[in-house]
């Protein structure tokens, strides 16, 4: 197996086409603060993400006026009101679709779409899976918190079979998303998870998010104090952690991954194995199969075992980039921008017949 | 041999057949052969929902209509006066549609026992009398169109394609129209397989040559041309024309076009158009659905572009909670829905008018939006373009309503130049208008300008000017989350008196009254345009006095139109619906409105209206007769 280096690969970054700011401007997190009242519960995870993300910003070297922050309905929703830049706090489910509008129609601004599990895969589903798929040069990043917090406390699409919760008195019955399963299957081409827990861990994926041109999806465990505290509390052990670094080998205290012929990626004790054999991560693997698997080993959906980090990062046509270059390739055909004459003969056709006076 | 040729004023012509054999292209082209030649002329395409229905059935028919004259041609005609008829399930969907005396030419190579008894006709219908009326014209069109070919190396089937070409040959040969246009058609359309090329040109020669040699007619018909005004003309539908007036107001705008939209029948050749036209910078994202693709518009607005998006029917139910959430942030965007037969899937290729409530109401909350209606194909340009140019300036969404009738119909367009559009401008904020707490300039969304109430529109990527928008109730000028009672009830009657505002924009309603004293008036909105007008003019001619006025802004409408309502004894208000306009303008004017319905998936008859319009006129009279009685 073959490692590809990560740098290789990002030939052009998600933000290639946004101005920068000038050398001599430092940027600071305060610019990217607005003056909202921020209005999540008090204890809840999403202050962290909100943190990290107006931290992280000043790094890009892009204003405040060039980011984009669109999200839907839900707690994480709020999200916009409380970034310093252009955003929108729009409807249940349909922000991936209006931030596929922006991020088309304007190669110079970085788009971010906020969003939790009930917003991205439950009313939004449809839409999720389409930004991914055509791959648009956005990042999406989804709070999960396996339940609905604003509308106090149902049991969500990411809820585990048996969540009580005010809508499943007697334990939920239905099956769960894998949220990173999901992104995979829709051919996603950087695929990520990461907890509000980890400020540092939070922030690189976040970065790596930004660097990557194309769509990305970062899934956020983020605890909701009120109406599901302490779903992720067996993550705090890094027992239960498989951090994913590029080119290193896949291990968790003692227990690590191999390949196995028939059941394909495996946990075993690390003591039972060849240290050569343990399986390194290639986040930049063509087939999403292996990032399948690795989000699939055993107690990754029960939180014995839960792989963080990037599963997938890979390079592919972004769907903006194409649809803007075809529009550029026949405008400069054709001699530039349209002009009164164009618009004329594209009104008058090919079948015109003239009525003298 | 000497053919007679007979002059008339104006002919409606009806081709008919399988799904398949190719009615739609055969009557554009025929249509396009027609504007060359100089009438005046509206067509109608009818055709069945199913791709490819079950061949020889009636559900399987196609039908192309157009109806060309000497004058002014407002609808494509009722009862056609040439039916030509494919097979016999054509002519059992449309034989007894002929206005008697007609004429049917019927592809008499399909008429054989099993096709029809396949329709349970025991025995020939042009046997038995059943078709008695007219004159019918037994031609061998596939016999014919194959011995044409018979030098061809194609398959039988192949060869049998082309006798769409050789019945359009023969129609062309009967209504004197040069073959010209026809012949480059093809030649372009079938550049790279020269065989099938030469193939139908061969069919269209068979068929002119068909009908110049037999006595078969023993008539031509020659239509003059009808007095236009000077000027470049084309023939548009009014999809076309509504892709056209999007892409003129981008420009006129210096705004790039996107459309966001997904497939839906009849609205689905406007996506076709525009994404054809990258070369004039339009951006067309065919989306996941419905909802993204109003979502995808929305953004586009937000960043600066003209966002539009297009649908029919069940699209417009999917689309509400977006329009909603464009009324609440005020950003410029232009809804298009081509209605169609309805509720639900409905009737997808037949038209309706029924979608109007829904436009003006259809959405949760106080959410008012600005509404025009296309009154003809050709006037889908201007249509658009209004709702483009209302939606830029007022910074609200605006829905144009066209219908299948318009959208596919089609009409001669005197071509306009640049200049006789008005110019828009988008005037983007580009500097702070208040400043905050602290005495530092800042950017407030919801402020105001004084007159249209329209609020400033600042694109990403202007510094200083940051800001966000949302479904949530904003805070009157700052724009900042408000759940304050005083301030919803502020802002609510703050987007309603702004869309009421665009009246400011809306020319008033014109009465079209030749003598001035009619006591009845006919109001039309939309598509029955062409009906209303050839009924009022028809019988204007025969000495009946009758106003007519149309409406096309209906949100908000025309400033005088209270006054014109109430100008009349009565009002008759025609619609393709149970009664949507109606009920508005007594709502509105507290004017007991006549409404006439028909939900039929057809546009009006025109000796329909004209028998209504005579119904009321005898009753005004009556009526009139009465009360100077009680005076004596």
């Amino acid at each position: 197996m073959t490692t590809t280096e990560y740098n290789d690969l990002t030939e052009l970054t998600g933000t290639a086409f946004v101005p920068r700011v000038a050398k001599d401007r430092i940027l600071a997190r305060k610019e990217f603060v607005s003056d909202q009242e921020v209005r999540w519960c008090p204890g809840c995870g999403d202050y962290a993400i909100l943190a990290a993300f107006q931290s992280f910003l000043p790094e890009l070297g892009i204003a405040p006026e060039n980011i984009v922050v669109v999200s839907g309905i839900g707690c994480s929703s709020r999200f916009p009101y409380y970034v310093e830049s252009y955003g929108m706090h729009s409807i249940h489910g349909r922000a991936p679709s209006i931030a596929t509008g922006i991020a088309t129609a304007r190669e110079d601004l970085s788009v971010w779409v906020m969003t939790g599990d009930g917003d991205a895969l439950a009313i939004g589903g449809n839409h999720f899976i389409h930004a991914l798929r055509r791959n648009v040069n956005l990042n999406i990043v989804m709070f999960n918190n396996e339940i609905y917090g604003l509308t106090k406390g149902q049991y969500s699409p990411t809820s585990p079979v048996g969540t009580v919760s005010k809508s499943t008195p007697f334990g939920s019955v239905d099956h769960p998303f894998n949220p990173i399963r999901l992104a995979l299957g829709a051919d996603a081409t950087f695929v990520a998870r990461t907890m509000a827990s980890d400020r540092q861990h939070l922030t690189e994926t976040l970065r790596r998010a930004a660097l990557h041109r194309g769509g990305s999806f970062v899934e956020v465990l983020q605890n909701c104090v009120i109406f599901n505290d302490g779903t992720f509390d067996d993550l705090k052990s890094e027992d239960h952690l498989l951090r994913m670094e590029p080119g290193q080998p896949l291990i968790s205290g003692d227990r690590c991954i191999v390949r196995d012929p028939v059941r394909g990626l495996v946990v075993v004790p690390t003591s039972a194995v060849d240290p050569a054999t343990i399986v390194k991560h290639d986040p930049a693997h063509a087939n999403p199969g292996v990032a399948f698997a690795l989000a699939s080993i055993e107690g990754a959906d029960s939180h014995d075992l839960v792989p963080i980090g990037i599963f997938r990062d890979i390079v592919q046509p972004t769907y903006d980039d194409a649809v803007r270059e075809q529009i550029r390739t026949f405008s400069e055909a054709a001699g530039g921008d349209p002009t009164d004459a164009d618009l004329a003969a594209l009104l008058a056709g090919r079948n015109t017949w003239t009525v003298a006076p | 041999m000497t053919t007679e040729i007979k002059k008339v004023n104006r002919i409606a012509v009806r081709f008919s057949g399988d799904s398949g054999d190719g009615m739609q292209l055969t009557g554009e082209r025929f249509t396009a052969d027609t504007a060359l030649h100089g009438n005046d002329l509206a067509t109608l395409p009818n055709y069945p929902s199913e791709i490819r229905a079950p061949q020889g059935t009636v559900l399987g028919v196609s039908n192309f209509q157009l109806q060309f004259g000497d004058h002014d041609i407002f609808t494509p005609g009722d009862n056609p006066d040439v039916l030509v008829a494919m097979n016999p399930a054509a002519l059992k969907a449309n034989g007894k549609e002929v206005r008697p005396g007609g004429h049917i030419i019927v592809d008499i190579d399909t008429f054989n026992p099993r096709a029809l008894e396949k329709l349970g006709w025991k025995q020939d219908p042009l046997e038995d009398g059943t078709f008695g009326d007219y004159h019918i014209h037994r031609v061998p069109l596939t016999s014919m169109t194959l011995n044409a070919l018979a030098e061809f190396d194609m398959s039988k089937k192949d060869k049998e394609r082309s006798k769409n070409m050789f019945a359009l040959g023969l129609l062309s040969w009967m209504f004197s129209h040069s073959l010209d246009g026809t012949r480059t058609f093809l030649k372009t359309k079938f550049a790279k397989k020269p065989t099938v090329m030469q193939a139908n040109l061969a069919a269209l020669e068979a068929g002119w040559t068909y009908g110049e040699n037999t006595e078969i007619f023993g008539v031509r018909y020659e239509v003059a041309k009808a007095p236009m005004a000077p000027g470049v003309y084309r023939n548009i539908t009014g999809n076309t024309a509504t892709a056209y007036g999007l892409v003129v107001a981008a420009h006129k705008a210096g705004l790039q076009l996107v459309l966001g939209s997904y497939p839906i029948t009849p609205a689905t050749d406007i996506l076709h158009t525009l994404s054809a036209l990258k070369r004039y910078n339009v951006m067309t994202l065919q989306m996941e659905d419905e909802i993204a693709g109003i979502g995808a518009a929305v953004g586009a607005s937000f960043a600066g572009k003209l966002g539009v998006t297009t649908t029919s029917g069940p699209g417009m139910c999917l689309k509400s909670e977006f329009m909603g959430l464009a009324v609440m942030t005020e950003i410029p965007l232009v809804i298009v829905d081509v209605q169609r037969g309805g509720p639900s899937t409905g009737l997808p290729t037949k038209t309706e008018q029924a979608d109007l409530l829904q436009a003006l109401y259809g959405r949760h909350g106080e959410s008012p939006l600005g509404v025009i209606a296309a009154q003809s194909p050709a006037d889908c340009l201007m249509a658009a373009y209004e709702a483009c140019a209302m939606a830029i300036k007022y910074r609200h969404p605006v829905i144009l309503l066209t219908d299948g009738y318009l959208g596919n119909g089609s009409e001669p367009l005197l071509v306009p130049t640049m200049d006789d559009f008005p110019a828009i401008a988008p005037n983007f904020a580009t500097k702070p208008n208040a400043v905050n707490a602290k005495g530092e300039p800042a950017f407030h969304p919801y402020r105001r300008d004084p007159e249209t109430l329209a609020r400033p529109w600042a694109i990403p990527g202007t510094p200083g000017l940051q800001h966000r928008l949302g479904g949530l109730e904003k805070l009157d000028g700052a724009g900042s989350i408000s759940h304050d009672p005083a301030n919803h009830d502020r802002m609510t009657r703050l987007r309603a008196e702004k869309v009421k505002r665009m009246v400011n924009d809306v020319p008033d309603l014109e009465v079209i009254d030749p003598d001035g004293d009619a006591d009845l008036l006919i109001l039309g909105w939309g598509s029955s345009y062409g009906p209303v007008t050839a009924a009022c003019r028809n019988l204007r001619q025969q000495g009946v006095k009758v106003a007519q006025a149309h409406l096309r802004w209906i949100n908000p409408l025309p400033r005088n139109t209270g006054e014109v309502l109430r100008a009349y004894k009565r009002v008759v208000v025609p619609e393709m619906n149970l009664g949507q306009l109606s009920k508005v303008l007594r709502a509105e004017f507290l004017v007991d409105i006549v409404s006439v319905t028909s939900v039929r998936g057809l546009p009006f008859a025109v000796p329909e209206i004209m028998h209504l319009i005579n119904a009321h006129v005898d009753e005004l009279n009556l009526e009139h007769e009465v009360s100077e009685e009680d005076e004596k």
